[in-house]
């Protein structure tokens, strides 16, 4: 029983910190720090880097969140600890 | 029916319903007034989380904020939606496996310490009222524009019905009110941004309508972002989508502004709190999810906004006679949002770069009436600045006057000053129920009067609410000159206190009551002092050249490693601290740690 828990926890932090990986290289590194190599691509009307500054960021935020909710219910249920 | 008829209907409409809805889901215990029962759907709460947190400044001024900075504007895009993952991740699972009702409850029981229950309090409570007084602001300015009342006539009215649902329905009111507020406010948002969109590009999606090509008029065929800096060049101002162009927008400033917003958001008592409302673990990820989604579909129809505007603005007004401005400009010049001087007489606006005058606009009145200067331009009082630009623009006519701009109905600007009382509101509502519980249950209940009954906790909570509000309204309707200021401290502190001590009591167990309270301290005083020397006492920023708003990442390490140093040199927590913690981390049995 103790066993599994550890090990449910140390999956739990090694989700996070993937999911906190995406999170700051889409907004510190594509949007702050790349943005401006990033600017000679265009999407459309858009500088790429300066998408990802104000809008692109913000929508992987959303899937991230998803992400971790799926992966979560899914360990959960995996190491009997869910509701 | 014209605007102002309009308006009052939305209004009357909307406040009616409110208060409705908090009739409906009055409560009479501890677990309803403080934490809606722990039975709201995760859906209900992400949306009312969304209208938590998106403040009259989200609605009103963000877009405004961003049309004037261009790209760097980003930091608030990213700052304020970013700092979600890190609630979802890193908080609100935990804090809801935790399930008690305040902020400080966890800092105090994690960290066995009733001072640093306290001291959590006292931050709470700063926090919180720094952003309150100016909802309570906002919710006038909105009053006196839109439905010509006096501005502290529409302090009151505010006052009136924040109190009547949150006294009456606590968390439960507040909840169900911000879901209908939420639908108000997105709805405001939203048709006049896909109205200016499709005038401006032909594209009904804003997100998508600012990366197109222009539909109409000089510039047709060419993309709108890059109009926007063919404009600004020829101008003067720093092109739209530049980068790192200034001073106080270098690379680290940027990256430290981010990281402050995001740290910050993740610390809110306000929205933290509201995590505590859903029944388990599983609903807590989920609606952090809903909450960002929900907050998500303004944040990104904000910057569409902005570059409409600033497109809209300068190529109505730039170079173009005083005496064929547009109606707009007439109507918002009324309240002085806008202004111009014309400085070298020739009658024709010129927009440059800098400042047209000193301050904001206070017009020459003579018997009652404005002025008139040549060309029928109402004159000003200011002294002018040597620069080239004659016009005054108030950023928050970027959003106020949208539905004008983009030639719609009457009808719609009604909506618009609905959606930005619901957004003030329903903030306000949110910010006093953590300012209040934080009193009432954690200095209150838990250190003055552990005895108290249930009965008696309510009343408690009611009454500091009410206080509560009455003293909002008064700092509304006298505000300290230097609220906008403060702005700055309530992240900063937010980000410097309470996130790192909450995500060491999660993630270490090795983390102890005299390391928490020290680096707590360490945190404030660093970030609390920056600021206050910053912003008051015109020493430059002199740490690294980071500027005070984006102070607090800086104090967030520094808390975060003082905590970790004196840990090291403290006795272990407690066997049933580290218990606690080991239990926070498994989802299952929320349910049960409800009761207490």
């Amino acid at each position: 029983m103790e066993k599994s828990r550890e090990e449910y926890w140390r999956k739990n932090l090694r989700i996070m910190a993937w999911l906190l990986a995406v999170w700051a290289f889409v907004s510190y590194g594509l949007g702050i720090i790349l943005v401006n190599p990033l600017n000679h691509i265009h999407l459309g009307g858009f500088p790429l880097g300066f998408w990802f500054a104000q809008q692109g960021s913000i929508y992987v935020f959303v899937l991230l969140i998803l992400v971790y909710c799926k992966l979560m219910r899914k360990l959960d249920r995996e190491y009997d600890v869910d509701e | 029916m014209g605007i102002l008829g309009w308006t009052y209907v939305f209004v009357g409409i909307t406040f009616a319903l409110y208060i409705f809805v908090a009739w409906k889901s009055r409560v009479s215990d501890t677990k309803g007034f403080y934490v809606a029962g722990m039975g709201v759907p995760p859906v209900a709460n992400g949306m009312a989380t969304a209208a938590d947190w998106m403040s009259a400044a989200s609605f009103i001024s963000m877009a405004g904020l961003i049309s004037f900075l261009g790209y760097p504007g980003a930091y608030y895009l990213m700052g304020w939606t970013g700092g979600y993952v890190l609630l979802a991740l890193l908080l609100a699972p935990y804090l809801r496996k935790f399930g008690k009702y305040t902020v400080p409850d966890f800092v105090g029981d994690r960290y066995y310490s009733t001072a640093a229950r306290l001291v959590a309090a006292a931050c709470t409570i700063f926090v919180s009222y720094t952003y309150v007084c100016g909802q309570m602001r906002g919710v006038g300015v909105v009053f006196s524009r839109f439905l010509e009342v006096d501005i502290n006539t529409g302090v009151i009215i505010g006052m009136c019905i924040v109190f009547i649902y949150a006294a009456l329905g606590g968390m439960k009111g507040i909840t169900w009110t911000q879901v209908c507020q939420y639908c108000v406010l997105i709805t405001a948002y939203l048709i006049p941004a896909i109205a200016i969109s499709m005038k401006v590009t032909g594209v009904p999606i804003p997100q998508i309508g600012f990366g197109s090509t222009i539909g109409a008029g000089p510039d047709t065929g060419k993309y709108l972002l890059d109009t926007l800096n063919v404009i600004a060049k020829d101008l003067g101002f720093v092109q739209y989508t530049a980068t790192f162009a200034t001073v106080n927008t270098n690379m680290l400033n940027v990256l430290c502004i981010t990281f402050a917003l995001m740290v910050g958001t993740a610390g809110l008592p306000h929205v933290i709190i509201r995590f505590y409302t859903v029944p388990g673990v599983r609903q807590a990820r989920a609606s952090a999810g809903w909450a960002l989604l929900f907050i998500a579909i303004l944040y990104t129809t904000a910057p569409a906004v902005a570059a409409f505007a600033r497109y809209n603005m300068i190529n109505t007004l730039e170079d173009k006679p005083y005496v064929e401005r547009p109606q707009w400009y007439t109507n918002w010049q009324k309240p002085g949002l806008v202004a111009w001087v014309d400085k070298n007489g020739d009658g024709i606006i010129q927009y440059r770069p800098g400042p047209a005058f000193v301050g904001r606009p206070n017009f020459q009145v003579k018997d009652g009436k404005r002025v008139l200067g040549k060309y029928g331009q109402p004159l000003l009082n200011n002294k002018v600045t040597k620069n080239a630009n004659e016009l005054y623009v108030d950023r928050d006519i970027m959003v106020l006057a949208s539905p004008e701009i983009g030639g719609l109905s009457a009808w719609v600007v009604g909506l618009v000053a609905a959606g930005g009382l619901a957004a003030a509101l329903s903030t306000a509502a949110g910010l006093l129920l953590a300012v209040s519980s934080s009193i009432s249950h954690d200095f209150y209940y838990r250190v003055i009067n552990p005895q108290a009954t249930e009965k008696q906790r309510v009343l408690v909570a009611r009454i500091f609410i009410g206080l509560a509000i009455v003293l909002a309204g008064y700092f509304g309707i006298y505000p300290p000159a230097f609220v906008a200021q403060v702005v700055a401290f309530a992240f900063g502190l937010a980000a410097s206190s309470i996130f790192p001590v909450i995500l060491l009591g999660i993630f270490s167990k090795k983390a102890t009551r005299e390391g928490a309270i020290t680096g707590m301290i360490c945190g404030i005083l660093f970030t609390g002092i920056y600021i206050i020397q910053t912003k008051f006492m015109g020493v430059g920023n002199w740490f690294l050249g980071i500027t005070p708003e984006g102070i607090g990442t800086i104090g967030m390490i520094i808390n975060l490693a003082v905590t970790l140093i004196v840990s090291s040199f403290t006795k272990a927590p407690p066997q049933e601290i580290q218990e606690l913690v080991e239990s926070v981390r498994i989802p299952r049995g929320s349910s049960e740690a409800t009761d207490h």
